[in-house]
């Protein structure tokens, strides 16, 4: 860890007069183990790292990046970046962050037993969860993957303005794709277990998920197109809010993007209706005491209540925005500059139990999985129609499952027509966690 | 770097035989070194000019049905040979003993010649282009109110061996550019889109106007402020030539793929020989179409492009292979072994999709169709396999009444199922054209693809939209 730091505080030291640098090291190390039909399909293990370096001078930025640590592509990187920004357009509100006293969240990510967990007992656990879905239901005729993952992933940033910031964070997962067959018809299910440590995965639970989802759409028909309340489970939940986390992002308001640039203080949903981002929850599978430009996080209101409270801002976007950073640059590893995300965005759970609300809605649909979100959902216009599937809801319980249908509607007006938020609170291997969430007045197109 | 060998090939013979030390019965050498220049304009402003350099080699063990991979950043000898013990380890071979490798080098004509290596353009060149098309965007209506521009280019020199003696290299060079645009007018909201890629180089914009993919995409973003919900249900829709070839990588092109075959994961395994699809439909996979975006010399196995004919007058002919699972048929690869990087195994991949042009007059197949959905520009797409539903978003669109377009319709997915939307493919256009640069994801991979089709109509396709 510390070798990340020294080596990010030395570019950092190589910055000349009137010029600000930053390196940002990051290094992972990775496992992977697919079993199928009871044996090892494939056993990938992999180490990788990499430095990106911004320079700022003259109001002008340059970002180059490197998959390597040795000193001399470091330093050819560093050229690069100075290279390049003198391409940019020049603008006064570029600047490296400066610490800003924000006091990061002390997090333990970090289980040094997954590091020592031997390769063996990874490859039983992936065997056991195949087993165990197989096992699930007779009508299980295929497990198309099972899966094993780890990551060890460590970063550190360190600029020639102050910033000097390291994290590390330890993952794991196991991961299970069922198909389910019955007369001809066939179905799939993804279940899943995720942790930071192999004690906190349970193969039983995720080959659970995973029969069930598949089996329970067995026989799944295209429905009749018609409007009709939707209830979101968890992980479509979560992926609604990844999609809505990213119109509040400071950037895409700034710069005409955004449906809610001018909402602040309106009330875009019902008074139900919190939406945080907290990365310094330890529970929030992404969370992380600092930010991708070393800014300590913190926890962002974006809407309370229903009312829109603010939008997520990295260092540069704030100052566009004459404000300051929310701590919420991320990057898509050493590749790329800071852009700006959500971290662990969810909603704040309401009172209801996810059976309360099937009774609630009555009528509606059940929605299981969703597709086509990156080609169905414009974060411009607000634009949302989705491929999906699920099981129909009459007098308040599950029915008939049905597929090959899309639901379709606004992203605005899918906020106002929030009926129900569910107490389930869904810990989910991303960045966005969920609950059952009901929507009223939605399209469901089939037949 | 770039005007040597990426590994020496005693080395390559050294670190093959170091994974075949434990038993392994089969080992390969992947190495790669890329390097990419990318620049957004956005906002009026260039924001970032950024530029990047990989290079590193994956190894592959083979024993039984156990694949073992490591990878490595560091290509000197030894840090080759400590990935090569890595992936055999993980193979866990049984045996043991020595055996040597003969190599005799793969011969694969490129795609198409690349004329201006994109190491050699000035990078006010290429920023001077994002100008021009923001300019041209911008003056193409005062309702346009923003507009991202970006450019790209990368060069990815490859080297392959392995223990059946393969030696084979490629020199892949793509060049890509995008507009983006928002309007806005009284209804919200509208962004229109625009992109080219190719298997070239600079020279991309010898033939490519920038200013016109730019106008082209101010008018697309334009024209949809005054759009209006698109239908909800199942309707015919007839699709432009060079919009729609996202439908067959969807529909069928994913079933395709023998690694979904070898698992009967896919609604297609067992129908080789069999009526598939409409019988005006004939399906090709080609990797030797130069400069199209999907285009390679050799694959990321070694083996050389080949255009395959998957369905031919409806009828399924093959699938797509790559080494693993050719090896286990007992037959050999198509030339569809592709992966994203060093850092990942290759898998069986797409390259150029497309559809063969038909009979019909365009013109005439909107003419023939009282009521549906004209689909002028799609976006990506989705599928499950297994059960062959797919999505596709379609981002311009109008309505056909009385067999003329008429008005523009709001951005959607349309939604069906593979083998039965091929089924009801009833009318082929007599032109053709190749789409917009795509990337395919597949288990988190990404890799470039290319797709067309000629003008064609589903007689029924469910579109999601929302009107009542």
């Amino acid at each position: 860890m510390s070798e990340l730091a020294d080596l990010a505080a030395r570019v950092a030291g190589w910055a000349r007069r009137g010029e600000q640098v930053e390196a940002y090291v990051a290094r992972s190390r990775e496992t992977e183990v697919q079993v199928y039909g009871g044996g090892v399909e494939s056993l990938s293990a992999a180490e990788s790292s990499g430095v990106g370096i911004r320079v700022v001078r003259a109001g002008r930025q340059g970002f180059a990046y490197a998959g390597s640590l040795d000193l001399d592509v470091v330093e050819e990187t560093l050229a690069e970046a100075r290279d390049n920004a003198g391409f940019a357009t020049e603008d006064d509100h570029l600047g490296l962050p400066e610490p800003d006293g924000v006091v990061p969240a002390e997090l333990d990510l970090w289980r040094e037993e997954l590091l020592s967990f031997p390769t063996d007992d990874k490859v039983s656990m992936a065997l056991e969860l195949e087993r165990a879905v197989r096992a699930a239901d007779p009508r299980i005729r295929q497990v198309e993957s099972a899966e094993w993952g780890d990551a060890a992933v460590e970063t550190a940033v360190c600029s020639s303005t102050g910033i000097s910031a390291a994290t590390r964070r330890t993952a794991c997962y196991l991961s299970a794709l069922a198909v389910a067959g019955d007369a001809g018809d066939t179905q799939t299910g993804v279940g899943f277990s995720v942790g930071r440590a192999p004690a906190d995965l349970d193969a039983a639970e995720a080959a659970t998920d995973a029969a069930t989802r598949a089996t329970r759409l067995l026989g799944a028909r295209k429905p009749r197109s018609a409007h009709l309340t939707v209830v979101l489970e968890p992980r479509v939940t979560a992926t609604f809010l990844s999609i809505l986390a990213g119109t509040l992002d400071g950037e895409s308001v700034l710069k005409g993007r955004s449906l809610f640039a001018d909402r602040v203080g309106e009330a875009v949903s019902v008074a139900g209706f919190t939406l945080v981002d907290d990365p310094t929850d330890p529970d929030a599978y992404s969370a992380a005491s600092y930010d991708a430009e070393g800014l300590a996080t913190r926890r962002n209101v974006l809407v309370d209540g229903g009312v829109l409270r603010g939008f997520l801002y990295n260092t540069y976007w704030a100052r566009r925005a004459g404000t300051v950073s929310t701590a919420s640059a991320v990057r898509a590893g050493y590749k790329s500059a800071p852009g700006i995300g959500a971290r662990a965005v969810s909603l704040v759970p309401g009172e209801r139990s996810p059976e309360e609300i099937l009774q609630m809605v009555g009528d509606g649909l059940l929605v299981q999985t969703v597709s086509g979100v990156h080609s169905g959902v414009n974060p411009v216009s607000g634009d949302f129609s989705v491929g999906a599937e699920g099981v129909l809801i009459e007098g308040g319980a599950l029915a008939a499952p049905v597929r090959e249908l899309t639901i379709a509607s606004t992203v605005q007006r899918m906020l106002a027509g929030v009926v129900a938020v569910g107490n389930d609170l869904e810990r989910l291997p991303s960045a966005a966690s969920g609950v059952t969430l009901a929507i009223a007045d939605v399209s469901m197109s089939g037949e | 770097m770039s005007d040597r060998d990426l590994i020496d090939e005693e080395v390559v013979g050294a670190v093959l035989a170091a994974a075949l030390r434990n038993g392994g019965e089969f080992a390969e050498i992947f190495a790669e070194d890329r390097r990419a220049t990318g620049a957004r304009l956005d906002d009026g402003r260039v924001e970032d000019l950024a530029s990047g350099r990989e290079r590193g080699a994956g190894i592959r063990v083979v024993v039984g049905d156990t694949t073992g991979f490591a990878h490595t950043s560091d290509l000197s000898r030894g840090g080759l040979e400590a990935a090569a013990a890595a992936a055999a380890g993980a193979a866990r071979g049984g045996g043991g003993g020595v055996r040597t490798v003969s190599l005799r080098p793969v011969r694969a004509p490129a795609p198409n010649e690349v004329g201006v290596l994109p190491e050699t353009v000035a990078k006010a060149d290429k920023v001077e282009l994002l100008r021009r098309a923001d300019d041209a965007a911008r003056r193409a209506g005062s309702a346009i109110r923003q507009v991202s521009v970006v450019y790209g280019d990368s060069r990815r020199r490859i080297l392959v061996a392995n223990s059946d003696g393969v030696l084979a290299g490629d020199d892949q060079v793509k060049t890509r550019f995008a507009v983006s645009c928002v309007a806005s007018g009284d209804t919200g909201l509208q962004t229109g889109r625009e992109s080219v890629g190719a298997t070239v180089g600079f020279e991309l914009f010898r033939t490519v106007d920038v200013e016109q993919l730019a106008e082209a995409a101010a008018a697309r973003a334009i024209g949809k402020l005054s759009a209006r919900p698109a239908p909800s249900g199942s309707v015919p829709v007839v699709i432009k030539r060079g919009s729609g070839g996202v439908l067959f990588h969807e529909a069928c092109g994913h079933g395709l793929e023998a690694d979904h075959i070898e698992k009967d994961v896919s609604v297609f395994t067992g129908k080789v020989g069999q009526l598939v699809a409409s019988p005006l439909v004939t399906l090709v996979d080609d990797g030797t179409m130069g400069p199209e975006w999907g285009a390679l010399a050799i694959d990321d196995e070694g083996h050389p492009a080949q255009r395959n004919v998957l369905i031919e007058d409806g009828v399924l002919t093959d699938y797509m292979w790559d080494w693993l699972r050719s090896r286990k048929q007992g037959r050999t690869s198509s030339g569809n072994g592709r992966r994203e990087s060093y850092q990942h195994l290759p898998m069986v991949r797409m390259t150029n999709t497309y559809v063969l042009a038909g009979s019909e007059d365009p013109d005439e197949i909107v003419r023939q169709t009282p009521r549906g959905v004209y689909v002028a520009q799609l976006g990506g797409g989705q599928v499950n396999t297994a059960t062959g539903d797919f999505v596709f978003g379609m981002t311009e669109a109008y309505l056909i009444e009385d067999g003329r377009i008429t008005e523009p319709l709001r951005d959607a997915n349309l939604i069906g199922n593979g083998p039965e939307v091929l089924r009801n493919i009833d009318v082929v256009g007599n032109d053709f054209a190749m789409g917009s640069p795509g990337t395919c994801g597949k288990n988190g991979q990404g890799v470039p693809v290319g797709d067309g089709q000629p003008t064609l109509r589903v007689a029924a396709l469910t579109v999601g939209g929302t009107a009542r």
